[in-house]
């Protein structure tokens, strides 16, 4: 890449199931505000604004960046609206990082955000179009099988999800803006909680959330006159697969596999389990976090439960996964991405108060979306690749 | 910078009802082609990147189906913008110029005739303010036709004129799909439909799909005998309250044509739903007598939403191809009233 690319501001708004007392364009506004803040900058700053959510339907107003321009002070500048699927916030992380790195602008600001309250997200996800697949279980219904086929595959322990869902739900009591907060969280509340989809119970499952999460990116000449410690970008990478295609492994897909592959590859990284500290990883049923574990070359097939099993993903593990409670505890699922994006920006940068890493320099940032074809990932680290 | 060129672009015919095909359907036939055109072997393609909206579509994640009409495998780096093509364009752009890949293709798709577009578009508006009035785009754009038409020396007889110049020239274009002679001053006497705008004024509701190959430096030049070098890509949005603007004037085309060098211009394809918008950007680029304007017939002629602008830069590439321009510029606009614009300004070798 020509230019290299800085976060050196990041912002998330409190997520909650209704943030009623905001509108659209108050949410997207607390969450950029906060990462201009945190950037020592303005909205005058601000060279170009690219925006990313889920599909429109959600909240009911089509192409909605159009009128959200004037409230992220877009007016005058260049403004992108990425839609990738739920891997949207890493995708769009990624096309405001590109504005950088292709030596276009120096400093971009990047909006995400979902106000599911506005709409029902099992409605817009059930549309029946004719001579097409059907949606109608939502999201749950889709994963389920292909969390049971996978723990027919691995010989997984049943309480694998249970285990992953109790690791993030106490991670979620360290971060002050996390949507779903249970403080008295055990093992027997999710064990005995409903099955909604069998094998995912209740509390193994993601919320719907209101919420936004912005990011200040830069070039090295920006980057350096930040107040706050930068997070350098190593590497990104997007990958797509088809979704009518009978070589599909939908457990294991080859995009996921390709994608972070050549991440590492850009990265300079050869044993990412060794070289990355920490992770943020989308997982909005407790399985995936196993399941991409393996997908993304982080254990060997078959045995990413027992990175779960072992604490190895826990706070204190050696490769901590979704400190930050992850997709589990909230899920403005078009901010979901780049969340995961933003807060291993925050751990590098040493800005993830209760949830940080201890000295950590290399994170690992993953969104993924559709029914597993839209993969976005990156790499991000304490010094310029 | 990076040179990037243009190096192919097919397109459906634009057609009111696409009842035949659906959205993958539609546009096998054209990734097909614009590859085959291109002269780069698909596998070699480094990025892909469409554009479309889920409202046309009526349904959530339309654009995960299109990725199907792409022979998706082994998996592809791709990204999707919920714009009109001509911002898909901008990011492969952007991707080649980080040095992520050296072509890429883009395409978009647009079915209107499913919905009711006027109804759909209307909730492209503020839903606090502005689409509550339920004002739609017919409305929108009379108003500013109106403001136009108060704040200089245009009449509803120019208006007319790029009507029945855009479907004149449209005979000669294949894929376009109303096109004829029309008389200025019949035009004149027909009633009006949303007053200053009479039916003429208006775009037809279209179906349709596009896609392009563009490539960079000497992968170009090999692919093609005659790359349309992009010499400049610019856009920029404005405020969306139409009461903060001055709908007279696109300031935002203008400021996006002076970053992308549009200049020395010899073929403006100019996406211009309405009449008079045309009129209203001739202005912004400051284009003068001597540049042939939408020699394709333009939005006009046909306006598959979400496709149009991506077409405008195609068929710019096509005065270049064909021999028509050495300069042409290719221009995009999305939102209520011109609200944002893309120029592209290509050039022959």
């Amino acid at each position: 890449m020509a230019e290299h690319c800085a976060v050196i501001g990041v912002g998330q708004t409190k997520h909650d199931a209704k943030r009623i007392d905001v509108s659209q364009f108050g949410l997207v506004r607390e969450a950029a505000e906060r990462a201009l803040e945190d950037a020592g900058l303005t909205y005058a700053d601000i060279d170009a604004v690219v925006i990313g959510k889920a599909p429109d339907m959600f909240e009911g107003v089509m192409m909605p960046e159009l009128m959200l321009a004037d409230s992220l002070g877009a007016a005058g500048k260049p403004m992108l609206r990425v839609h990738t699927a739920g891997s949207v916030g890493g995708s769009t992380a990624i096309v405001a990082a590109s504005l950088i790195q292709a030596g276009v602008h120096d400093r971009v600001l990047t909006v995400t955000y979902e106000k599911q309250s506005e709409s029902n997200a099992m409605w817009a996800l059930s549309v029946k179009v004719p001579f097409q697949q059907g949606m109608v279980a939502g999201a749950g219904g889709y994963f389920a099988p292909l969390i049971r086929a996978y723990m027919k595959r691995s010989g997984a322990p049943e309480d694998t999800g249970i285990r992953v869902a109790l690791k993030d739900r106490l991670n979620a009591l360290k971060n002050p803006y996390a949507h779903l907060k249970l403080p008295d969280i055990d093992f027997d509340q999710i064990a005995n909680s409903p099955m909604l989809w069998d094998p995912i119970r209740y509390l193994e499952t993601c919320p719907s959330s209101d919420g936004a999460c912005a990011m200040v990116l830069v070039n090295s000449s920006a980057a350096k006159k930040a107040p706050k410690k930068p997070a350098w970008i190593h590497a990104t990478a997007m990958r797509t697969e088809p979704t009518m295609f009978s070589g599909r492994d939908q457990v294991n897909p080859q995009a996921g596999q390709d994608c972070a592959r050549v991440l590492y590859k850009k990265a300079g990284i050869s044993d990412p389990r060794k070289e990355i500290d920490c992770c943020e990883i989308y997982v909005p049923f407790s399985w995936f976090e196993p399941m991409w574990m393996e997908n993304l070359h982080f254990a060997p097939e078959s045995e990413g439960w027992k990175m779960t099993y072992e604490g190895a993903t826990a706070l204190d593990g050696d490769l901590p996964v979704n400190m930050s409670g992850g997709v589990l505890s909230s899920n403005p699922i078009g901010a979901s991405g780049m969340l995961r994006f933003a807060e291993v920006a925050n751990q590098i940068r040493g800005e993830a108060g209760e949830h940080q890493v201890d000295g950590a320099k290399k994170g690992f940032g993953h969104a993924y979306g559709g029914g597993s074809q839209f993969f976005s990932m990156w790499i991000v680290g304490d010094q310029p690749l | 910078m990076r040179d990037v060129a243009v190096v192919s672009f097919a397109q459906t015919k634009n057609v009111r009802r696409e009842n035949r095909r659906n959205e993958v359907e539609m546009l096998i036939p054209v990734v097909q082609e614009a590859v085959e055109k291109s002269g780069i072997p698909k596998q070699e393609i480094g990025f892909y990147c469409s554009g479309s909206s889920d409202y046309l579509a009526g349904q959530s994640f339309s654009f995960v189906m299109a990725v199907d009409s792409l022979g998706a495998w082994p998996p592809i780096a791709e990204s999707h913008v919920e714009m009109d093509g001509a911002w898909a364009l901008y990011e492969a752009w952007i991707k080649i110029q980080c040095g992520e890949a050296d072509s890429a293709l883009i395409f978009s798709f647009g079915r209107s005739s499913p919905g009711m577009i006027r109804e759909t578009l209307t909730l492209q508006l503020d839903p606090y303010t502005l689409a509550p009035l339920g004002a739609d785009p017919v409305c929108l754009a009379a108003l500013q036709a109106r403001a136009l038409l108060e704040s200089s020396d245009y009449s509803e007889r120019e208006m007319a004129e790029v009507a029945a110049r855009s479907r004149a020239d449209a005979k000669s274009n294949p894929y376009a799909q109303l096109t004829g002679d029309f008389d200025v001053d019949e035009l004149l006497a027909e009633p009006y439909f949303v007053s200053p705008l009479r039916k003429h004024d208006c775009p037809p509701i279209s179906d349709g799909a596009t896609a392009m190959v563009i490539a960079a430096d000497d992968v170009a030049r090999n692919a093609s005998k005659r790359p349309a070098w992009i010499r400049g890509i610019d856009h920029r949005v404005e405020s969306h309250q139409l009461g903060l603007r001055d709908l007279a004037q696109s300031t935002s085309t203008a400021l996006a044509g002076e970053k992308a060098g549009a200049v020395d211009i010899d073929v403006a394809e100019l996406h211009a739903p309405f009449s008079h918008q045309e009129l209203i950007l001739r202005d912004a680029l400051k284009l003068g007598d001597g540049v042939k304007i939408n020699p394709s017939g333009g939005a006009l002629a046909a306006n598959s939403v979400m496709v149009a602008g991506l077409t405008r830069i195609g068929e710019a590439a096509n005065a270049i191809w064909n021999g028509n321009a050495r300069r042409a510029l290719g221009h995009a606009t999305s939102g209520p009233c011109l609200q944002q614009n893309l120029v592209c300004v290509l050039e022959g070798e």
